[in-house]
């Protein structure tokens, strides 16, 4: 039995506006290490709102969830963001840099932030990052003169920066064409085999829930 | 918290929006300019005002009041009793003051005294033709007199030193000079009012600036004063206190009067009217500045509420990719703190050089001959006050855009797209 880095006991979210519905129902999931997980399910299943939950941006539920096997339920704003910094990478549909920053200093915004490395091993590291993914030319380009198959990797590039636990994507191929989804797949694939990395991605692609190792499917709040 | 990263994304948003940023700025560094300048200025002027009169005055000032005595005979007579006593008349007292020279001496050793000058009141008439002319002279000791009371700043012609160095001597007032047609080195006549008649070599002009007191004053030394009342070197009438503490003065008057059973005039009492008109200036300074900054304030806080609803992505990731809300707060503060910073100490710089060109304006006023520019206070301590509130101001003016910002959900941004 490999280790268990996520897991969830019983979460269900209710949301109020305008009538009260159960967009989650007594949810329990666990993922181990090295797991190459999708969740898939049709518009307003509840998936999405699974994964904010799962990454701490969404605090509003009962029953618990565990990150390395720890609670997070009632921790302060300030714990949960040191966990998001170190322990989640996020890589999101639409690709989220700050237009202002390089492509390099996107990526190494995180690792700044955790402040564990100087600026010239965050340096490094993001650079190493960025050659990996294919992307090291663009490094002093800003974010905003990028094709969206390169943002997406630099995207990749910055959840990897931090050495996280787990990555997480919401919809991170929704906005690609295949040959860019192709590549994103391959990525986090070789991520999988190569460095044991653990990846939940949500997605509506099924061609690429298929080829994860494992599909969470998900209806009406519920997991499948 | 990692204050160099937090800064660098606050500079690197404000770059973004440099131009806004910029006019923000330039509306602190307005505001801090023009309080700089006119609280100098305003501060400059009012010393210039109240020199007029506080300079020229003691702050303590013991005298011999003309007045009806407290103790009518038949209260002594009678202590128990009640009198109604009408048409009480003025005591004749003494006008000179009663063992003048160990009152000096004393005072001379108080601790809290900067100086002692004595003084001698003498009205006289001035002849010139059959036309008589009323003034007064004064007795002065023209050296302690400089020094205590800046009496060379008002003088517009002559020497201090003739006063002592020449017998006969004197100096008019410069309204009082124009009567006479007197010029440096002539002769004027005056009569006493016990009828005795000497004449008096000009020595220098006085231009107080009060026209009123410019066209009756005169003044000569003391010694000659006495002389020409007839009466020994031991005679003054008033004895003129400056102390180190001008605020100590009430107390202080109110011992040497019970002390010497004199009567204390302090310049608080006698001129209440500059402190007050002092006090008001200061407070529209104050109200005009703090209106300027503001109303930049409100510049400030508007083009962070802008900043933020165009940055909402950024901070979206900022807080995904691991930044509190306290982060997201501190980078937004931080922000307006740079404008506020620059702004104020650019509005700091400029103030300084307005009030200098202020400074240097030619301004030639009857009322102070000395005086050829505008006066301006350069006191560091409203440098400090000027940057104070403009660090406050823009502290403010970010502290509600910030806190909205950090009370963002990045759930919502990033889902809602």
């Amino acid at each position: 039995m490999s280790d268990i880095v996520l897991e969830t006991r019983k979460i269900s979210k209710l949301f109020h506006d305008p009538v009260t519905v159960k967009v989650l129902d007594d949810v329990n999931i666990s993922i181990n290490k090295g797991d190459f997980v999708s969740i898939v399910g049709k518009s307003g299943c509840g998936k999405s709102t699974l994964l904010y939950i799962l990454s701490t941006m969404d605090t509003d539920f009962s029953g618990d969830l565990l990150i390395d096997k720890e609670s997070m339920k009632k921790r302060p704003d300030s714990y949960l963001s040191r966990i998001r910094n170190e322990k989640i990478g996020f890589v999101f549909q639409f690709h989220y840099l700050v237009d202002e920053y390089s492509v390099l200093h996107n990526v190494m915004l995180p690792g700044l932030k955790l402040g564990k490395l100087s600026t010239k091993e965050v340096e490094h590291n993001a650079m190493q990052h960025l050659k990996r993914l294919g992307v090291e030319d663009q490094a002093l380009k800003s974010a905003n003169r990028l094709s969206g198959g390169q943002k997406q990797r630099v995207a990749i590039a910055r959840a990897l920066i931090n050495n996280p636990l787990i990555i997480m994507g919401d919809e991170p191929t929704g906005n690609l064409d295949k040959k860019n989804s192709d590549i994103v797949f391959d990525i986090f694939k070789e991520l999988v085999e190569e460095n044991n990395q653990t990846i939940l991605v949500v997605t509506h692609d099924p061609d690429f829930a298929e080829r994860t190792d494992r599909i969470i499917e998900m209806s009406d709040g519920r997991v499948l | 918290m990692n204050l160099k990263l937090l800064i660098n994304i606050a500079k690197t948003l404000l770059m973004a929006r440099f131009r806004q940023t910029l006019i923000a700025a330039i509306g602190v560094m307005f505001s801090i300019t023009m309080f700089i300048t006119l609280i100098s200025f305003m501060t400059g002027l009012n010393g210039l005002l109240d020199g007029l009169i506080l300079n020229r005055t003691p702050h303590v000032r013991l005298y011999n009041e003309i007045k009806p005595a407290i103790k009518q005979p038949s209260n002594i007579a009678f202590p128990n009793e009640l009198f109604l006593v009408s048409s009480i008349k003025s005591e004749n007292v003494r006008k000179d003051i009663y063992n003048s020279a160990s009152v000096i001496q004393f005072l001379k050793q108080d601790e809290r005294v900067d100086g002692v000058a004595t003084k001698l009141n003498a009205p006289v008439f001035f002849t010139i033709g059959d036309i008589k002319i009323a003034a007064s002279v004064s007795g002065i000791e023209p050296m302690e007199e400089n020094r205590l009371f800046k009496f060379g700043d008002y003088l517009t012609g002559g020497d201090l030193k003739s006063l002592i160095q020449e017998s006969n001597s004197i100096m008019l007032g410069k309204g009082l000079a124009d009567k006479l047609m007197a010029k440096i080195g002539d002769v004027v006549y005056l009569n006493t009012p016990n009828g005795d008649r000497y004449d008096f070599k000009v020595v220098g002009f006085v231009q107080i600036g009060i026209a009123d007191i410019d066209n009756i004053q005169c003044y000569a030394s003391i010694q000659t004063t006495q002389k020409i009342l007839g009466k020994p070197s031991s005679y003054v009438t008033d004895i003129q206190v400056r102390l180190k503490d001008i605020k100590q003065a009430p107390s202080v008057a109110k011992e040497y009067a019970q002390l010497f059973n004199l009567d204390a005039m302090d310049v608080q009492t006698a001129n209440a009217q500059f402190e007050t008109g002092t006090g008001v200036r200061n407070i529209i300074t104050y109200a005009v500045s703090i209106t300027l900054l503001v109303v930049a304030g409100f510049g400030i806080y508007n083009i962070l509420n802008m900043l933020i609803y165009e940055k909402m992505d950024t901070i979206a990731i900022l807080k995904a990719t691991g930044f509190s809300g306290s982060d997201v707060k501190w980078i937004f503060i931080l922000i307006s703190m740079i404008i506020g910073v620059a702004g104020g100490v650019f509005g700091l710089i400029f103030g300084y050089l307005l009030s200098s060109v202020i400074d240097n304006l030619p301004f030639e006023t009857q009322a102070l001959p000395t005086i050829s520019t505008f006066p301006v206070n350069f006191n560091v301590a409203f440098y400090f006050i000027g940057i104070t509130f403009a660090l406050v101001t823009t502290y403010l003016a970010g502290l509600f855009p910030a806190l909205k910002a950090s009370k963002i959900d990045p759930v919502i941004i990033i889902r809602g797209k």
